[in-house]
């Protein structure tokens, strides 16, 4: 053993894995900090998956209204059902504004108002006084904020010389006998070479890994890949079973069909023609709100009464609208279902199930993007070297729901955040590069190695549709008991399986088999953490909904799954209750 | 003709997006065309591939139409994959 010294090595101050909207804010605090800095991407930084955000970014600018952080945070934390960090929240809301108007000094083409200052519109979950009535504080660029986002920090990263390492993949963190993280093994595709990137600092912002289930909204690069890495170098996935649902995603696709075509009149049937909402909530019926939809959805299918080959989806009709009602009420809908459905809902019903969209867990972290764990002695230790941001991190300002426009701002205000102590933290530390151990790449050349040489196993796409549908029909977004039990040993098969996986094509260059091999590693680990996660929660709460246990629990679960993956094992820590400077907020019903 | 060697490779990869109705339509454009793609037609396909995501979208959907009319061609098989 003891390999290291052939891998070729280049050393940085910080590398940061991933060049999505974290990434890019946190990188451009390195570099303009003047810090030597790698950025890492599998794709093109302007096709990451912020891309996709349309919603906007909540800051409360009062720019419409009177508004105030403190409202926002009162918002954040009830839309979090008390399981959100409180201090945590306090520190992005109270940050908000400025990450906003610091985002449009860099360029970023906000809506407007007539008066010049940046338009805000309302947004689900989003209040004035407490609660009291819908609040405009969400800053949006039409329906492309994400976009404009990653084009605006992509620049400004271009103008301070940040140094793009696009169509790299992370393998694995490098750490020493202490856990200290020393950098990345990563892997270029264009050659197919390994390298070692060695660095004092090492930042994940990889993003979500809403690839594990069969119905996402999520881009195929959302594989967890800094989420694998973490749980592979013995670091905990924190609240993993919290993963927010869309109600209405076409089956087999993903693509979301919006709910204003309920609003405007179409229902759900299940495979026997029945309008099943009618039973679950008999006055709104289909417009029931978000959850209660979902939940009988879910319900319908595990009882047998979903539609197609596998009962396996729902049935959303708005046919009776007629083709002329649709097409002037919901633009864009038809060619949506004609191309992702396959059906044109003029004439058939639309295919859909509930569908995975957002992840709340991830690698825990202070509001210093500092990884956190566990000592051992009760209390908590930072993992030096190791940072992390964005949706791959759980610092936990989502706690078991996350509210709308909140995901655009915690990768800007925590990616500025974790920019800062990791400069903090170079500065402090004038010590020269830590040294690498004699084994720093051996597991991942052994991983590598043993992909390389298999002739015969698993094929990596059989492996990778099981882990989906176990997930998609044992731990979606309505949780039975006798189902949870059964998915944890599926998912414990799937694992097993996951190790013997063997690809054809023994290629180097741009072997996107041999990515797509070690991306369902990491998506392996992320499924099981949240399968056992979730089934170890017995409570329901935010996303984590559960038919045994159907209340919240403040007594015995108000606190934080931390997922090991070694023996599979849980442990948990208390929710930071209390904030930075205010008062708490004390749990109550989330009712709206 | 189909792109020479590890091309193929490399095209694939340049259709994975940040937005997955475009993963979608690219994944079912390569399964059933990439290998029977003249090599005009693969340029003209890697043209496509380099649009900005939304802008690419755009067209695929039919809400926007390419300034460069060489790349309807190609486009119409992205439309209709």
């Amino acid at each position: 053993m003891g390999n290291t010294r052939n891998i070729p090595r280049r050393q940085f101050d910080a590398v940061v894995v991933g060049a999505g909207g974290s990434g890019l804010r946190a990188a451009l605090q390195l570099a303009e900090s003047n810090l030597k800095v790698a950025v890492l991407s599998k794709v093109f930084p302007t096709r990451s998956h912020t891309v996709a955000a349309q919603g906007g970014v909540s800051a409360s600018l009062g720019n419409e209204e009177p508004d105030n952080w403190h409202w926002h945070m009162y918002d954040t934390v009830k839309g979090s059902d008390y399981l959100g960090d409180q201090d945590a929240i306090e520190f992005m809301c109270r940050k908000a504004c400025d990450a906003v108007v610091e985002l449009e000094h860099y360029g970023m083409p906000f809506d407007r108002l007539d008066n010049g200052k940046i338009y805000q519109r309302p947004f689900g979950g989003h209040t004035s006084n407490y609660g009291e009535r819908a609040i405009k504080r969400a800053c949006a660029a039409a329906d492309r904020t994400g976009h404009a986002m990653l084009h605006t920090l992509y620049q400004r990263n271009v103008r301070a010389r940040t140094q793009f390492f696009v169509e790299w993949m992370a393998l694995d963190l490098i750490c020493n006998q202490q856990g200290d993280v020393l950098g990345v093994v990563a892997l270029e595709m264009e050659t197919g070479e390994v390298m070692i990137l060695q660095a004092k600092a090492t930042l994940l912002a990889t993003g979500g890994a809403g690839r594990i289930y069969s119905a996402s909204t999520n881009a195929f690069i959302n594989t967890g890949d800094g989420l694998g890495m973490a749980a592979r170098a013995g670091i905990p996935l924190e609240d993993m079973e919290f993963w927010q649902f869309h109600p209405t995603g076409v089956a087999g696709a993903g693509v979301l069909i919006t709910e204003g075509v309920r609003g405007e009149g179409g229902f759900l049937l299940n495979k026997n023609g029945e309008r099943f909402m009618e039973r679950y909530a008999p006055t709104v019926k289909d417009l029931a709100s978000r959850d209660v939809v979902a939940r009988a959805m879910a319900t319908e299918i595990k009882e047998g009464r979903g539609a197609g080959k596998d009962g396996e989806y729902i049935l959303l009709k708005l046919d009776h609208l007629g083709g002329d009602v649709i097409d002037k009420r919901l633009p864009g809908i038809r060619e949506i279902a004609k191309k992702f459905a396959n059906v044109d809902p003029a004439t058939d019903p639309i295919p859909v199930v509930p569908t995975c969209h957002y992840q709340m867990g991830g690698v825990p972290t202070n509001v210093q993007g500092q990884a956190i764990m566990p000592d051992g002695r009760g209390g908590e230790k930072i993992v030096k070297g190791l940072y992390a941001a964005g949706e791959c991190a759980c610092v936990s300002v989502h706690g078991a729901n996350r509210l709308g426009t909140n995901s655009l701002l915690d990768l800007l205000v925590f990616g500025k955040s974790a920019g800062q102590q990791v400069v903090k933290d170079i500065a402090a530390d004038v010590a020269s590069m830590p040294e690498l151990p004699a084994d720093a790449a051996d597991k991942t050349m052994a991983r590598l190695a043993r992909l390389d040489s298999a002739t015969t196993g698993e094929r990596v796409n059989d492996v990778g549709a099981e882990m989906r549908r176990t997930m998609q029909a044992h731990c979606g977004v309505f949780r039975f008991p006798d189902s949870m039990a059964e998915g944890v040993k599926k998912m414990l098969a799937v694992a097993e399986r996951a190790k013997s996986t063997f690809i054809q094509d023994k290629s180097k260059v741009f072997n996107t088999a041999r990515v797509e091999a070690l991306e369902l590693d990491n998506l392996v680990e992320v499924a099981l953490s949240t399968m056992i996660s979730a089934n170890a929660r017995q409570e329901s709460r935010g996303a984590h909904d559960r038919s045994d246990f159907p209340n919240r629990d403040d007594v015995n679960w108000m606190k934080h799954s931390l997922w090991f993956k070694e023996g599979n094992r849980l442990e948990y820590k208390p929710v930071q209750l209390k904030p930075l400077t205010v008062e708490s907020f004390e749990p109550k019903a989330r009712v709206y | 003709m189909s792109a020479p060697g590890r091309d193929t490779e490399r095209i694939k990869w340049h259709c994975r997006r940040g937005l997955l109705e475009l993963d979608l339509v690219l994944q079912r454009f390569v399964d059933r065309h990439l290998d029977t793609l003249s090599d005009v037609q693969t340029d003209v396909f890697k043209e496509l591939l380099a649009y900005e995501d939304n802008d690419l979208l755009d067209m695929v959907m039919g809400r926007a139409e390419p300034v460069n009319g060489d790349l309807s061609a190609v486009l119409e098989l992205m439309r209709s994959a």
